[in-house]
């Protein structure tokens, strides 16, 4: 571990409802409609697989490893990950909806098996907003953590961090191996190329299961109902800014 | 048994999101404490003792909590986890950032950002940029939560807990402070203020921001932006509002060329008020705004100035 060109990079990639969809809620309130809604690699995730390329391509990092956990089709997740520069991927199967602790624990048991020494992930899947995964995987490894990350530096046997907090920025140093979450600003990810996308489908790409890392992935959470929010009612168009302030005042809004 | 509130504070001055934390804290378990960790934060922990319903503040003051770094506030948290049932934070970029270390230690799911409690084990959140709200069940076991505290109103000052030293954890040592950056500003804080007033990429530049600022000062408003305007570098990343930004919710929300995408609706549409400066009529900004105005921001912002000095504003 540490010096130049042999730190090994996990990645986990979801695959999530594309940002572009807004996406419309079942009348029965059982869930959200997922029938023929474009799916995409959640975009945090694609900030973390670049960030790895980037560090790979500066001879930092000798291997990516993407990990998927879902259904069969995130094994087209994984196969983005790889177009992008990552080397191998592992999907782990499963069916159905999988709570954050339970990927935790799957990528808890993989990172004991593979030994990494940074994992990226991001900052928040845009599906269930959780914003929790590489914390808690941290803490089940007894890691150290730098979420938010804005902007990383990597030394022999350390990573600094500057996160994005609510006040500003904040810089911290992690002892090796760490997890890293990803925020906006981090980088902005590369399109794969066409003969990447080509190249990424000789690339080795494992399939496991929960059970394979002696998980049980049942959903501890119970998901009640799941329905709209409130609605606005209907605005207005106003025609000058002096009008727009006297509604404002009589909205009791200034 | 007890909810324990982690408390938002900077060493100094107790943050209002706690107070907040606290309200929805009393409705899964009573009593409620609340932890302060920090250094030289005793001030903090007797502003916390005021907050009505709180029956006991447990205060760590020490070098360790100075920063609260995640894997040190972890073993703190844990070191009295067993006496509560409920252990909330405010999901603020400090509650996010160490309470799912301790719902993992705890091997609990940790739900997060709730807007509402239904009941003690029954919780309202926003999914998918708040396009869709789950109602969820907590199984058995201790509940981790971290609260969105736009939804819950502040408990009332007027309490007056006990407050007790508790002792320190052993440095996880995983982790060091190195430096920050934080943004100064004399106006009021984006999630507590009353009229929030935002740009977005038709500002075009940092220097134009200034138009807003402007604004801002006469109104007593807080400044925020999208994504697109944070990205560009007109202003800093703690500006941006939106569903991986801050939640705001004012009385006023003016945003002024931005486009309305459902990500940046996602930290603001909860706003009492919402008006909109955007030039093309069509935006899907318009759709939410209570008062649009469709005009070029270069015009319609000076303009906005004048007549609110002639109003004496
Ligand atoms: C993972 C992810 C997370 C995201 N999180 C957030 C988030 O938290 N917050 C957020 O805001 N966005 C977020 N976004 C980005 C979001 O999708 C939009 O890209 C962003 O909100 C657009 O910002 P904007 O409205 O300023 O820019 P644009 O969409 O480019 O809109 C600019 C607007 O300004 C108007 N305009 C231009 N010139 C003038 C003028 N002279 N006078 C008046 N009007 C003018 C235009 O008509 C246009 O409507 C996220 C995206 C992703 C993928
Ligand atoms: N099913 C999954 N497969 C792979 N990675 C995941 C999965 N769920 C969460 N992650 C990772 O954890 C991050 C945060 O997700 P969340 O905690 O759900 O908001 C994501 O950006 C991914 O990097």
């Amino acid at each position: 571990m540490g010096s130049d060109n042999s730190m090994k990079v996990l990645v986990p990639v979801k695959r999530v409802v594309d940002f572009n969809v807004k996406v419309r809620v079942k009348s029965d309130q059982s869930g959200i409609d997922l029938a023929n809604v474009k799916m995409s690699m959640n975009p945090f995730d694609e900030i973390a697989v670049e960030e790895a390329v980037r560090l790979k391509e500066k001879g930092k990092v000798k291997e990516i490893v993407a990990i998927s956990i879902g259904p069969a089709q995130a094994a087209e997740t994984i196969r983005t990950a790889l177009a992008m520069g990552a080397d191998r991927g592992i999907l782990v199967k499963t069916d159905g909806e999988v709570e954050p602790l339970v990927v935790a624990k799957i990528l808890k048991a993989i990172c004991e098996a593979e030994k990494p020494d940074l994992v990226f992930t991001g900052k928040q899947a845009i599906d269930d907003d959780s914003n929790q995964t590489g914390q808690m995987l941290a803490a089940l490894l007894g890691w150290g953590q730098g979420t938010f990350a804005h902007s990383l530096e990597l030394t022999d046997a350390s990573a600094k961090v500057a996160r994005e907090i609510d006040g500003g920025l904040q810089t911290v140093e992690l002892k090796l191996p760490a997890v890293v979450t990803t925020d906006l600003r981090l980088n902005e990810p590369r399109y794969a190329s066409l003969p990447n996308i080509m190249k990424a489908k000789k690339k080795p790409l494992e399939e496991k299961t929960p059970a394979d890392y002696g998980v049980d992935a049942t959903p501890r959470l119970k998901v009640l109902k799941v329905s709209e929010p409130p609605k606005r009612g209907p605005g207005i168009k106003v025609k000058s800014v002096s009008e727009l302030l006297d509604k404002l005042k009589e909205a009791g809004a200034i | 048994m007890a909810a324990l509130v982690i408390a938002e504070h900077n060493n100094q001055t107790l943050n209002e999101q706690t107070a907040k934390t606290v309200t929805a804290a009393a409705l899964v378990s009573t009593p409620v404490h609340v932890l302060v960790a920090g250094e030289n934060c005793k001030a903090v922990a007797e502003a916390a003792a005021k907050i009505a319903g709180v029956e006991k503040v447990l205060l760590a003051d020490n070098a360790l909590y100075a920063r609260m770094l995640a894997e040190n506030m972890e073993t703190l948290i844990l070191s009295v986890a067993e006496k509560y049932d409920a252990i909330l934070a405010p999901a603020s970029t400090s509650g996010k950032n160490y309470l799912p270390r301790v719902a993992a230690k705890l091997d609990v799911p940790q739900i997060s950002e709730i807007l509402k409690v239904v009941s003690a084990d029954t919780f309202e959140r926003p999914i998918y940029a708040g396009n869709a709200i789950q109602t969820v069940q907590s199984p058995a076991g201790k509940k981790i939560i971290t609260v969105r505290t736009t939804g819950f109103k502040a408990a009332a000052e007027g309490g007056s807990a006990v407050i007790e030293n508790l002792a320190a954890t052993a440095d996880a040592g995983l982790s060091k402070f190195d430096s920050e950056a934080l943004s100064k500003s004399e106006r009021p804080e984006l999630t507590s203020a009353k009229i929030v007033i935002s740009g977005g990429r038709g500002l075009g530049s940092a220097e134009n921001f200034k138009l807003i600022d402007k604004i801002a000062d006469r109104l007593h408003a807080a400044v925020g932006a999208s994504r697109a305007a944070v990205d560009a570098g007109y202003v800093p990343n703690d500006y941006q509002v939106g569903q991986t930004g801050k939640i705001v919710a004012p009385n006023l929300y003016l945003a002024v060329g931005i486009s309305g995408a459902i990500q940046h609706l996602a930290g603001m549409k909860d706003s009492k008020v919402i008006a909109a400066i955007n030039k093309d009529e069509e935006s899907p900004i318009f759709q939410v705004a209570d008062f649009g105005l469709a005009a070029d921001l270069f015009q319609a912002l000076p303009e906005l100035d004048q007549e609110l000095a002639k109003r004496g504003y």
